[in-house]
C-alpha cells in the first residue's frame, strides 16, 4: 500500500465505520530500543488506528515534562534517527495498514539531511512527518522531498490560528490536519472542548481534510469527549508517563491504550451528531 | 588578518527573517501568531516618532546614555601598540548593555497591551535588566535561569528578587542558558495572550534578532559620533564578546558598510576549542536549527545539542545569533576564541591597570584585544565594548583565583 494512501485509507475506514480513531504517540527508544520496538508493535493490537513515533531531541521546546522525560530516557538508551527508522521498518512488517507518523524537531532531521531523511523514512514505511518547529514558513525544504517520496508533511493548527493563519496552514496541508487543542506544551491542562469544537467546526468549512486532535488529552474520559469532535484522537504524554513509571512498561502501555480505545468507542458515531450540534450553534452565532 | 569586505546588505534580515541562509522562524505553530503580531507592532513603532522619543528619553535619563567612550591610556601604554578605547556600556543602569534592548522591548510590550513579561537569563544581567524595566512599567516579570547559573551568579538572583521579579530555577538539560530559553519558550507558548517574551540576545526566531540588534545599535551609533569628535575619524578595529551576540551586533551594525572598519567577535573558548568544553559555535560548531533560527551550533553527529562550557555564564550558550553566522560566512567579521584562563587574566589586568572590573564576558574581548593591540601601529584605533561590569563575578573570580594558586584541592 502506498504511503499517503495508508493515511487516506485509515481515515476512510473510520468514516465508513462511523467512529473516531485513536493515534498513540510513543518515543522511539523509551524505555530502551528493544522494549520500545515491542511497545510500538503492540499499539495496533491494543487498538491504535494510527501511531506517532517520536524522534528524541535534546531541546524539545514544545513538550511538557512527560515527553521531555520520555525523550531523555530514549536518548540515554541510545536512540538515534537511524535506529528510529529501523524501528519503523520493523513496525511496518508487523502492521502493513496502520499509518505511522514520525514526529520530532527540525535539527536532528536537518543534521541527517532533509533529502536523505525523506528517502529513508519512505523506505522504512513511514507515511507522514510532523516537525513541531517547522511552521508553513519553514517547511518547504522538507515538504518537497517528502512529497517526491509520497509522504505527507502534516501541518498543525492551534486555538490561536486566526483566519489569515488558517489560510497559510491549509494552503498546502496534506494527509490530515493536526489540531493542537491547547495553547501550551504537550501534556498540558485539559482543553476547553467547547471552544475547540467550535474552532474545528469553523476549520471544516474551509478544508475537507480529516482532523486529529491532540495535546492535553490524558484519560479515557477525555479521549471519549475529544472523539466527538475529531476523526482521530492523539494521546502521547499520558502513555509516556505510564512507560516511565512502570515496572513492566509493555504491559502497562498496552493496557492503557486499550482503556483509551474503549473511551473512544463509547463516543460511538458521536462525531456526526456533535458536528450537527456545532453547526447549529455556528449558525446561531 | 583578513581584509574587511564591505557588504551592501546592512538592511537584512529579509521579509522571511533571513540573513542570507540564516535566521528564520523555526517555532511551534502556536508561536507564529504572536511573532507576526510582534513584527507588525515593531514596524508601526519604528514609524512612530512618539515611540522613538519615549525610548530616547528613557535611554538618556533612566539608563544614563550616552555611555562614555574612554581612552584606556595605561592599557594602551602596556600594550605599546594601537590606541585603545573602551565603550563604557558597563556604566549603564543595571550594569550592562542589556538595558538598551529591555527598554525597547518593554515599550513594545506596553504598546501591545501585555501585562506580563518573561525572560531567560544566563549571567543574570539580562534578567536584572528585564526585572528592572518590568518594575518601572508595573508589569509582572518571571525570569528563567538555569540552576547551574544561579549557583555561580548569586548576586544577580538577589537583585532580580529585590526588583520584584520571580526567578524560576531551570533544572532540565545542562541547567544553563540554553535550558532557560527552552523553558521561557514553553512558558510563552502557554501564555501567548497576555505575555511578552523579552529575549536577551540577538537570537531566537524572527523578528527578535532584528529587534534586539536595532535596539542595541545605539552603542555603535554613539561610538561613531564619539570617535569623530575625539579622533576626527572612524576606528580601525572593533572588538566585542559574542555569546548570543547582542552587544557585538550593537557595536558592529552601524559600521557594517564602513569598509575600513574591521570587526572582530570573541567567543568563549572555555578549556579549548579543540575539545568539547567551550562555547564557540562560530569557531568550532556547525550549522543547525535551535531556538527558532538557523545558525551555528554545538551539536553531535545526531543533531542533538551539546552543552557548552565557559567560565562566563553569559557566553555559555551553544548557539549564536543568526546575523553573526551571516557576518562570518560573508567574511565581513571574523571570530576569535578566548579560553577561560586568558579571560581571567585579562579581568585582573584591567582591574589593576585601569581601575575597571570588567564582567567575565567582556574580559574575553579584552583578552583578544591584548593579543592584537601590541601588533598594531600606534596610529591605529581600537574600540572594545566593555559591555558589563564585573561586580557580579567577584565571588566566582575569588573562587577561581584561589584554585589557580592551589589553595583548594
Amino acid at each position: 500500500m502506498s504511503r499517503q494512501t495508508r493515511i487516506a485509507s485509515a481515515f476512510a475506514r473510520l468514516k465508513e465505520e462511523r467512529r473516531a480513531g485513536l493515534a498513540a504517540f510513543v518515543m522511539a527508544g523509551d524505555p530502551d530500543m528493544e522494549a520500545s520496538a515491542r511497545i510500538l508493535e503492540s499499539l495496533p493490537r491494543a487498538g491504535a488506528d494510527m501511531v506517532e513515533l517520536g524522534m528524541a531531541f535534546s531541546d524539545p521546546m514544545a513538550d511538557g515534562p512527560a515527553i521531555q522525560a520520555s525523550g531523555e530516557r530514549a536518548r540515554r538508551a541510545g536512540a538515534s534517527l537511524k535506529k528510529t527508522l529501523e524501528m519503523t521498518s520493523r513496525f511496518r512488517k508487523s502492521a502493513p495498514e496502520t499509518p505511522l507518523i514520525l514526529m520530532g524537531y527540525a535539527n536532528p532531521v536537518h543534521r541527517y539531511g532533509m533529502e536523505g531523511f525523506a528517502r529513508d523514512a519512505a523506505k522504512a514505511g513511514a507515511d507522514g512527518v510532523i516537525i513541531v518547529d517547522m511552521p508553513p514558513e519553514e517547511d518547504a525544504p522538507l515538504r518537497r522531498p517528502l512529497a517526491r517520496e509520497g509522504l505527507a508533511m502534516i501541518r498543525l493548527a492551534a486555538p490561536n490560528s486566526d483566519e489569515a493563519r488558517l489560510s497559510r496552514i491549509l494552503e498546502k496541508a496534506e494527509g490530515f490536519l493536526y489540531y493542537v487543542a491547547i495553547t501550551g506544551v504537550t501534556g498540558g491542562p485539559p482543553p476547553n472542548m467547547k471552544k475547540v469544537a467550535r474552532h474545528m467546526a469553523a476549520i471544516r468549512k474551509r478544508s475537507p481534510l480529516p482532523m486529529a486532535l491532540g495535546f492535553g488529552v490524558k484519560t479515557a474520559a477525555q479521549a471519549e469527549e475529544a472523539a466527538r469532535h475529531a476523526e482521530m484522537v492523539v494521546v502521547g504524554s499520558a502513555i509516556a508517563q505510564k512507560i516511565g513509571g512502570a515496572s513492566d512498561p509493555e504491559t502497562e502501555a498496552f493496557a492503557f491504550v486499550r482503556e483509551l480505545k474503549k473511551g473512544i468507542e463509547r463516543a460511538g458515531g458521536g462525531r456526526r451528531a456533535a458536528l450537527a450540534d456545532d453547526e447549529k450553534e455556528m449558525r446561531k452565532t | 588578518m583578513t581584509t574587511p569586505r564591505p557588504i551592501s546588505n546592512a538592511a537584512l534580515p529579509d521579509a522571511d527573517g533571513r540573513f542570507g541562509t540564516f535566521g528564520g522562524r523555526f517555532v511551534a505553530e502556536t508561536l507564529m501568531p504572536p511573532l507576526l503580531a510582534l513584527e507588525e507592532a515593531y514596524r508601526e513603532a519604528r514609524e512612530d516618532p512618539d515611540f522613538q522619543a519615549e525610548l530616547d528619553s528613557l535611554l538618556q535619563d533612566y539608563a544614563g546614555r550616552p555611555s562614555p567612550l574612554y581612552y584606556a591610556k595605561r592599557l594602551t601604554d602596556h600594550c605599546g601598540g594601537a590606541k585603545i578605547y573602551f565603550k563604557r556600556d558597563e556604566l549603564n543602569h543595571t550594569g550592562s548593555h542589556k538595558i538598551n534592548a529591555c527598554l525597547g522591548q518593554i515599550l513594545l510590550a506596553k504598546r501591545m497591551g501585555k501585562k506580563r513579561v518573561i525572560a531567560e537569563t544566563g549571567a543574570g544581567q539580562h534578567g536584572v535588566a528585564a526585572a528592572t524595566v518590568a518594575a518601572r512599567f508595573a508589569m509582572r516579570c518571571l525570569v528563567y535561569m538555569g540552576a547551574k547559573d544561579i549557583a555561580r551568579q548569586k548576586p544577580n538572583l538577589f537583585r532580580m528578587r529585590l526588583l520584584g521579579a520571580e526567578v524560576q530555577p531551570v533544572r532540565s538539560g545542562g541547567q544553563g542558558l540554553k535550558d532557560a530559553m527552552n523553558e521561557a519558550l514553553r512558558d510563552w507558548v502557554s501564555h501567548v495572550e497576555d505575555t511578552f517574551y523579552i529575549i536577551g540576545t540577538a537570537a531566537g526566531p524572527h523578528p527578535y534578532p532584528r529587534i534586539v540588534r536595532d535596539f542595541q545599535s545605539v552603542i555603535g551609533r554613539e561610538v561613531k559620533a564619539q570617535m569623530m569628535e575625539k579622533e576626527g575619524r572612524l576606528p580601525d578595529l572593533l572588538i566585542a564578546c559574542v555569546g548570543g551576540g547582542s552587544n557585538a551586533l550593537g557595536l558592529f551594525h552601524p559600521f557594517l558598510e564602513e569598509e575600513g572598519v574591521e570587526l572582530c567577535g570573541v567567543e568563549a573558548g572555555g578549556r579549548g576549542v579543540k575539545g568539547l568544553d567551550h562555547a564557540a559555535p562560530l569557531n568550532a560548531g556547525s550549522v543547525g536549527i535551535l531556538h527558532g533560527s538557523r545558525s551555528y551550533l554545538l551539536q553531535d553527529e545526531e543533531g542533538q545539542i551539546r552543552d557548552g562550557h565557559s567560565v562566563s555564564a553569559g557566553l555559555d550558550y551553544p548557539g549564536v545569533g543568526p546575523e553573526h553566522a551571516f557576518l562570518k560566512e560573508s567574511a565581513r567579521a571574523r571570530y576569535a576564541a578566548i579560553e577561560d584562563g586568558e579571560a581571567l587574566q585579562a579581568f585582573q589586568l584591567c582591574a589593576k591597570l585601569e581601575g575597571i572590573l570588567p564582567a567575565f564576558e567582556p574580559a574575553h574581548a579584552l583578552a583578544q584585544l591584548l593579543k592584537e593591540a601590541p601588533k598594531l601601529p600606534k596610529t591605529r584605533l581600537i574600540v572594545m565594548n566593555m559591555c558589563g561590569r564585573g561586580d557580579k563575578d567577584v565571588f566566582q573570580a575569588a573562587k577561581l583565583l584561589k584554585m589557580d594558586i592551589g589553595d583548594e584541592g
